[in-house]
């Protein structure tokens, strides 16, 4: 068996501290040879009931277990300010440099509500089909944190924002949305002198986080498969770039994602107990954390041991979850209404504005795309997944160019352009007006398929007219019969040993002899009809 | 920045006391020397006339300073010479930065030589509770916690002051946080009550009453949450205002109980109230909470019949109901019956009302304030400012710097608010004492559809020994804002003038509770009260000695 990387894991309560190697088959595995590897004293801290002594399968596990996944996303509102004062929320800053009294929490200081905040939230809280509280309100959670300036949230409690939504899936599930609310984010605490908190000699704090507006979406654990929770995460942060809400980006930590997971034994009704994993901060490793959760679950139980009610952080080296803290007791907020904000009262116009004001959403989208444009789901799944390209699509579409052409032009050579810069379509000069008429210009045959790939680089980085650019450089399709003959008359001759081989049976060189047509026009002769051609050409004999 | 230790005026450039040990002289400025030089000859008109009651008032002294008779110097020399010669008894002081008050002066100065605008207080002291933040000097809230904060940031209300031309003179002593009705749990020291310096002078903005009753200042900011500027007033025998929630801005305040603060002006009369209140009222984009309506508050107290009561309806509280302590009815009642008695010949209406929730008022409000103030005083963890302790572990800090930095009363009460705001409790004491609250709010909309005022006493007892309450049990100091919690549970706006004096010489309050907003009514109907009486007149004979041995020592 190949071996992984070395990972330890450790025993419950006995705190007897065995390795283990873990293979990239995330099968866990022990070793009896590393032990004198290991130092458990400088690991004695933590703790679980990790250790499973032989590992189950997947397959095995979810032969009697079925997983429940719920999914609690973070997603940093797009606004200029903070939520309670005016400190820019630009990310990068030099450490404490965005704050202010106000987000630092400052004696005599009070939070103004940035309104701007709302209407995203409330936005967003459309957009996943929620039930919009009109009279709403902030609460304090109270607990003693330092990145906390004022040691307590301002956050929603019992009346959230939006309640009881939905989104759909691109594989047509729908996931319920149990509750979207407001809050503030806090600051940022670097640990000093090791590597983790405990053991760390110092701390220190970064406030410029603190402050800036967040919604949290909190799903209902419909979710039942790793996949399907990378999947969820993926159309929510599809869903709130559509409506500009938030650019979503993971690793800017504009989008951040708790996943809890519980198994159960098939069709049981009552939920196990609850893990909850931190520190994912990608879609591949939702599914692959939540992989290695329900493995390490399923051994357990079927061991007949049970989980502990934790946190787990997903550590990104080893491909693994490891405890962070363990809940002993419910903790408390003592939520109480936050006394210096005014309670928060929306319209119902303000609301249907928003609403009327909301881009069509990436699941009517791709509904569309299916019913009405005739597209396979995977296209209509790759389409809608950026809005500026399924604009450009549209768009392209609008002007009379069959979808199924406009799809392979975007997915294959348009995206590839994109995925090597590293950009935006917006940030190119294409426009729907050009690829209309590049794809147009193939289909009437003026210039090859093969130009038009060359053509289009310069399409995107100058954005002048296909027409021109074809005239400019002379590259019209060939598709002159008789000056065509003429030119493949002419490469044959210079082939004689070739056409020999041909004719004794080796019609395999057609493709060569087509090759050498092409490379003599630059690539404008009209490949099937110079096929044609040279077939009849070499079978007569010239 | 001067920190008092034993005198508040060791900055004095007249006398150089005892500097405190670890107290670093500063650098003689050419600005300190000017000043120097010039208090040599200090004028002695000034004090003479300044000690006059009449002279003495923020109108008077705006006024005189404006018409170019007295310099802001000047004046701010004799009111500093007062601190210095007064505070030694009264410890009203929490910090008094003579430096900055003269520079401000001689600014102001400067400004008249040139002939510029000068604000409605210009040159006017005024003395500033220590829980008001003020840029650039250390502002404690009587807390241990905030021994070493200086704010970046003034409070709305001293802004608004200072732009309006007011010079601070110091910060004044107050029950941490606000918490108490005697200043005697400041974290630094008590301050004693002016007409009898064994006694104490209420609280929680006791030490700006002191100040003000004592003629150390002519005017002070207050904060009331439950009570804190009327109980004061009302023992030390001066006018304070507790406005309508939301009038005043709360920025820069620091929190007690957010629901419940408020910032108000206390003076010798209401007349003078009325002026400071029309500087410090108004919408502040700093704090949402504040009224977005702005204050039109129009000179009534000078509009023709305002004097005359006859369209005023008064609704006197039936107090033979409520739980007032024996010995001390008589004399409150003697006055209150006297004062309704004014009233009666002002031509004003009076009806008998009861305030039958007054128990459980006290009880909402000590569910209610608690609560906010355990959050609100969660962010003093010795992490981003405020004193801090050595700590190994930041559990380890939290305890030390909290154990330390704060004193029992502010840990019995944020221990009272988490048990009341705890799951399983909420319920029971802070969902119900908001309903409390919806109640009595509801009550007094009741009364004022029968009444315009609502007049009562404003304590149930003039001021007590130091010591008094302390120790034993914590509701009996409880007790003592029994009749001024209702309207701060309601938020509505309330006035405490003295009524009299009691057996022992002390001063009493009488309140008049206004409608929501109804500042004016209040304004009117208290200053038609001092027009026909002279308790706001009388000063305690801490003041009469001061006046008399200074201005014999300067003519002499």
């Amino acid at each position: 068996m190949r071996i992984g990387f070395l990972q330890v894991v450790f025993t419950s309560p006995c705190c007897k501290v065995i390795p283990y190697y873990v293979t990239n088959k995330q099968r866990i595995v022990l070793c009896r040879q590393a032990k004198e590897k290991l130092y458990p004293r400088k690991h004695k801290y933590l703790h679980c009931s990790c250790a499973p002594s032989t590992t189950r399968t997947k397959e095995d596990v979810l032969k009697h277990y079925e997983a429940v996944i719920g999914i609690e996303v973070h997603v940093q509102l797009a606004t200029k300010s903070k939520t309670f004062c005016a400190c820019p929320t630009s990310f990068g800053a030099k450490p404490n440099t965005n704050v202010c009294p106000i987000c630092l929490g400052f004696p005599g200081t009070l939070p103004l509500l940035n309104q701007e905040v709302v209407q995203l939230a409330t936005r967003a809280a459309v957009a996943l089909n929620c039930e919009i509280a009109l009279k709403t309100k902030m609460d304090r959670k109270n607990y003693f944190y330092p990145d906390t300036p004022k040691n307590y949230q301002i956050s929603q409690n019992d009346r959230p924002l939006g309640k009881k939504g939905y989104i759909t899936l691109p594989s047509g599930r729908n996931i319920r949305i149990h509750r979207v609310h407001m809050e503030e984010d806090s600051g940022k605490m670097l640990h000093q002198g090791a590597s983790s908190l405990t053991g760390s000699t110092h701390t220190f704090i970064d406030y410029n986080r603190a402050g800036i507006p967040l919604i949290e979406i909190v799903s209902e654990p419909d979710i039942t498969s790793p996949s399907e929770a990378a999947e969820y995460g993926e159309e929510l942060r599809r869903i709130m770039r559509y409506i500009g809400v938030s650019d979503c980006n993971m690793e800017e930590g504009t989008m951040r994602l708790d996943v809890n997971i519980s198994l159960r034994r098939r069709g049981e009704k009552q939920l196990g107990t609850k893990v909850e994993l931190k520190n994912i901060n990608s879609f591949h490793f939702v599914s692959r954390a939540v992989d290695f959760e329900i493995i390490r679950q399923g051994t357990l139980l079927l061991q007949g041991q049970k989980p502990i009610q934790e946190t787990r952080l997903w550590n990104e080296k080893s491909q693994s979850t490891m405890t962070m803290r363990v809940k002993e007791v419910a903790s408390d907020y003592r939520y109480f209404p936050e006394p210096d904000i005014p309670p928060i009262q929306l319209e119902q116009h303000q609301v249907d504005a928003i609403r009327r004001s909301m881009e069509e959403l990436p699941a009517e989208k791709r509904k569309r795309y299916v019913e009405e444009l005739g597209l396979s789901l995977y296209d209509a799944n790759n389409i809608a997944n950026e809005l500026s390209i399924a604009k450009l699509f549209e768009a392209t579409v609008r002007r009379g160019v069959a979808p199924k052409l406009v799809v392979n032009w975007i997915m294959s050579d348009i995206m590839k352009y994109l995925n090597q810069r590293r950009i935006d379509i917006s940030e190119t000069k294409l426009n729907s007006e050009n690829l209309a008429e590049l794809i147009s210009l193939i289909e009437n045959k003026t210039i090859s398929g093969r130009i038009a790939k060359d053509i289009l680089p310069i399409l995107m980085e100058k954005g002048s007219s296909v027409k021109s650019i074809v005239e400019e450089r002379g590259l019209q399709q060939l598709t002159d019969k008789d000056k065509l003959e003429q030119l493949i008359k002419d490469t044959i001759v210079s082939y004689p040993k070739e056409v020999e081989m041909y004719k004794s049976g080796k019609t395999k060189l057609l493709g060569f002899f087509v090759g050498q047509v092409m490379k003599s026009t630059g690539g404008k002769a009209d490949p099937v009809l110079t096929n044609q051609l040279v077939k009849e050409l070499l079978s007569n004999g010239l | 920045m001067f920190w008092r230790s034993s005198c508040a005026f060791f900055s004095c450039p007249t006398c150089r006391p005892t500097w405190r040990r670890n107290w670093k002289r500063p650098k003689r400025t050419t600005r300190t020397r000017i000043l120097s030089q010039h208090t040599v000859h200090i004028s002695t008109v000034i004090k003479r006339q300044l000690a006059d009651v009449d002279n003495s008032s923020v109108l008077a002294i705006a006024e005189n300073f404006k018409r170019g008779e007295w310099k802001a110097v000047d004046i701010v020399m004799e009111y500093l010479q007062r601190i210095h010669e007064m505070d030694k008894v009264l410890s009203a002081f929490l910090s008094v930065d003579a430096e900055r008050a003269l520079y401000k002066a001689q600014l102001l100065d400067e400004k008249w030589d040139k002939g510029e605008h000068l604000g409605p207080l210009a040159a006017v002291p005024v003395a500033i509770k220590d829980n008001l933040c003020t840029k650039g000097m250390v502002t404690t809230a009587g807390s241990k916690m905030l021994e070493t904060f200086v704010p970046a940031y003034d409070a709305t209300s001293v802004a608004r002051l200072e732009a309006a031309g007011a010079i601070i003179l110091g910060k004044t002593n107050m029950d941490e946080f606000g918490m108490g009705s005697s200043t005697e749990l400041s974290g630094f020291h008590p301050s004693k009550n002016p007409w009898d310096p064994s006694r104490v002078c209420g609280g929680s903005s006791g030490g700006s009453a002191g100040a003000v009753s004592s003629g150390m200042a002519p005017f002070a900011l207050g904060s009331d949450t439950g009570g804190s500027i009327r109980q004061p007033a009302s023992f030390c025998g001066i006018s304070g205002l507790k406005p309508t929630y939301g009038r005043v801005s709360r920025f820069g305040l620091i929190a007690f109980s957010s629901s419940l603060d408020t910032v108000g002006p206390m003076a010798c009369s209401v007349a003078e109230l009325a002026t400071i209140f029309q500087i410090l009222a108004g919408r502040d984009p700093m704090d949402p909470t504040s009224w977005s309506e702005a204050a039109p508050y129009s000179d009534i107290l000078h509009r023709k019949g305002a004097l005359d009561l006859k369209d005023v309806k008064l609704g006197v509280v039936d107090i033979f109901s409520s739980s007032l302590e024996e010995n001390q009815v008589n004399d409150v009642m003697r006055c209150f019956l006297d004062s309704i008695r004014v009233f009666t010949k002002l031509n004003a209406q009076v009806v008998s009302i009861s305030l039958p929730y007054l128990e459980e008022a006290l009880a909402a409000y000590y569910v209610i304030a608690p609560s906010e103030a355990s959050s609100n005083l969660a962010r003093f963890d010795g992490v981003r400012f405020g004193s801090r302790q050595e700590a190994s572990h930041i559990s380890e800090l939290y305890q030390k710097s909290r154990g330390l930095g704060m004193g029992a009363e502010v840990k019995r009460r944020m221990i009272t608010g988490t048990f009341a705001l705890s799951s399983g409790y909420y319920d029971a004491y802070y969902r119900k004492a908001l309903r409390v609250r919806q109640c009595i709010i509801g009550q007094f909309e009741d009364l004022f559809r029968q009444v315009d005022v609502i007049l009562c006493p404003t304590t149930p007892c003039a001021a007590f020994e130091l010591g008094e309450r302390m120790g034993g049990d914590p509701v009996k100091m409880y007790r003592e804002d029994v009749l001024t919690i209702p309207p701060s549970l309601a938020g509505l706006p309330a006035l405490s003038i003295p009524m009299g004096f009691d057996a022992n010489q002390l001063p009493l309050g009488l309140q008049l509770i206004g409608n929501r907003q109804g500042e004016d009514l209040l304004f009117r109907v208290g200053h038609a009260f001092q027009m026909a009486t002279d308790w706001h007149r009388q000063r305690p004979p801490i003041y009469r000695q001061y006046v008399q041995s200074s201005v014999t020592k300067s003519s002499s």
